[in-house]
């Protein structure tokens, strides 16, 4: 090792570091520290808004709409990018040029047609009608993941399978798929946060049914309803934020890599 | 091209060399189109089609009950003349500045100064750097606007240190309402971008900071001919995602101002729900929707261009 980082230099990175990490967990501790009522710790607030917020049936509702378009969007991502990752037909450019555009849709950019095209389909305040939009999004960052998994993935591999006289279906779910699993958990951590996260949809589609609100939706009802009851609204919060930042904990890394990777990975 | 992309921006699948005489990647394929299928299905369906009939409905005024009038581009001449409307671009302007420029240019300086160290426990600092950007942005509005109220740490603190007399709600505040909920996006934003920069600067080669100095370079000539250059990628993804985050906030104004007080904190993306259904105006909300999905996709394509002098 040549020239050592000098000690001050050292200092005043760790010092930087450190500074900018507390200004991040702040606000979140002192949520926390609001809602548990310190300095007289007690679990009140959040046994209360657990209760008055309905937070049971809300969760469970995001739950059932983050896993079926989790499921149904990595399905869908999983073959379109296959095919467009390692096959050759015309019309392939288009088609991911296509894909690609959705990422830059912003969802104030659909939200109002999407409201009345389910209207008028009957899927407005229905799980459906709250799933299919959001299956369109994830699956054009999908396709867009895993073509280019797929585009990375050894041809070997893919020529070996077809000489052993696999068909295009075995090869992939047989060969590719066990071998890209850090690519489908990444692609699967992500739409799952930003299905649980979403807020604009569900407070345009689930208008009027109390009863299919997502937590995030349901959180928002409950500030409307106990403005300054601020104990109870920080417990709500979290309990509303805990379970990303919780599968965030332990799987990180795909997070900030699929969040950054085309920069991360340059 | 670079990927454009909204929500993140991953790993550009550069074109695979193919060595030659190989056979090109896969056989001309029939069955192909079976694989795409499904999912340009459901995409057309529910993300193609909605932008489409958007754009449709911008060239109409109706109040999403009676019939509509053919307004042509009425709607977008209203959304640029209108005093009201121009003000909520100006808005938007404003929070580009604290989402975008703030975090970006605080986050470049502190890790050009870090940049010839490489600390221990980076994945730690990572984690809770990013941590900002996994919480639910409802759960965000719903802690700030604790943070920021009348009895809040923000003016706790203020009274500890005897500056009571500036404590004030500040979210409710003609003045401060909006650098507040711009201040919410630094916060949010600047971790990203540290992040980002933190994971460039590890790749820029320690040769070239030794080089720098060994021909007796000051930190200031070393940021220029060793950093700048070597995080100029990073430089250009974080100014996009920032500006972004910024044009896609409604969650947030909804949540802490609800465009308030008066309108000063109106944002496009929060008129595009306000005008549909408050005042019942869904061609123009259509219209400001179009307008800010015209805006994404320049800033994909420009930023880039701009800060990494790609053609």
């Amino acid at each position: 090792m040549t020239p050592a980082t000098s000690r001050a230099e050292r200092a005043t990175t760790y010092a930087v570091l450190i500074v900018f990490a507390v200004i991040a967990v702040f606000p979140l501790l002192a949520v926390a520290s609001q809602a548990l009522g310190l300095p007289h710790p007690s679990a009140a607030a959040f046994t209360g808004a657990w209760r008055k917020g309905h937070f049971a049936r809300y969760l469970t509702n995001s739950l059932i709409v983050v896993t079926a378009v989790v499921v149904a969007a990595s399905v869908l991502s999983i073959l379109a990018g296959y095919a467009l990752g390692t096959m050759e037909f015309r019309g392939a450019t288009l088609l991911f040029y296509v894909f690609l555009a959705g990422l830059m849709v912003p969802t104030e950019a659909i939200v109002v047609p999407l409201y009345f095209d389910l209207r008028s389909a009957g899927l407005d305040n229905t799980l459906p009608g709250l799933m299919l939009p959001q299956i369109a999004q994830s699956v054009s960052f999908g396709v867009f993941w895993m073509r280019a998994y797929f585009r990375s993935a050894p041809r070997s591999l893919i020529e070996a399978s077809r000489i052993d006289g696999a068909s295009s279906w075995t090869t992939l779910w047989r060969v590719l798929l066990p071998v890209g699993r850090p690519a489908i958990l990444t692609m699967v951590v992500l739409i799952a946060m930003w299905t649980w996260n979403e807020f604009l949809l569900a407070l345009v589609i689930m208008n009027s049914n109390e009863d299919l609100r997502t937590a995030p939706l349901g959180l928002s009802i409950f500030q409307g309803q106990h403005q300054t009851e601020y104990q109870m609204l920080m417990a709500a919060a979290l309990i509303v934020a805990a379970p990303v930042v919780l599968v965030y904990v332990f799987l990180q890394r795909h997070f900030i890599a699929g969040m950054l990777s085309g920069a991360v990975k340059e | 091209m670079k990927p454009p992309d909204t929500r993140t921006r991953p790993a550009a699948d550069r074109t695979r060399h193919r060595p030659a005489g190989a056979p090109p990647p896969g056989e001309p394929r029939r069955v192909a189109y079976l694989y795409v299928l499904p999912a340009l299905l459901v995409y057309a369906a529910f993300l193609l089609w909605p932008l489409l009939h958007g754009a449709y409905l911008s060239l109409f005024r109706w109040d999403g009950l009676t019939v509509g009038t053919w307004a042509g581009l009425g709607n977008y001449t209203q959304a640029f003349s209108d005093p009201h409307l121009r003000g909520t671009f100006g808005h938007a302007a404003v929070l580009v500045f604290f989402y975008a420029v703030l975090p970006c240019c605080i986050a470049f300086l502190l890790v050009a100064v870090m940049s010839r160290s490489r600390p221990r426990g980076l994945t730690l600092f990572r984690t809770v750097l990013f941590l900002p950007q996994v919480v639910a942005m409802v759960a965000v509005a719903v802690a700030w606007q604790w943070i920021y109220s009348e009895h809040g740490p923000i003016n706790g603190t203020l009274r500890l240190l005897g500056l009571g007399g500036l404590a004030r709600g500040w979210l409710g505040d003609f003045t401060w309402a909006l650098p507040s909920v711009g201040l919410i996006g630094t916060w949010a934003e600047i971790g990203l971008a540290m992040v980002l920069f933190l994971a460039g600067v590890q790749k820029i080669p320690r040769e070239l900071y030794e080089a720098a100095r060994v021909d007796g370079a000051g930190a200031v000539r070393e940021f220029f001919a060793v950093t700048l250059p070597g995080l100029r990628r990073e430089l250009s993804v974080a100014l996009t995602l920032t500006i972004i985050a910024a044009l896609r906030n409604f969650d947030l104004i909804y949540l802490t101002t609800g465009g308030g007080p008066g309108d000063a904190t109106r944002v496009p993306a929060y008129e595009v729900y306000n005008r549909t259904f408050n005042t019942g105006e869904v061609g123009l909300a259509c219209a400001i929707g179009i307008i800010i999905a015209v805006v994404v996709f320049a800033v994909t394509a420009g930023v880039g261009r701009l800060v990494e002098g790609r053609p």
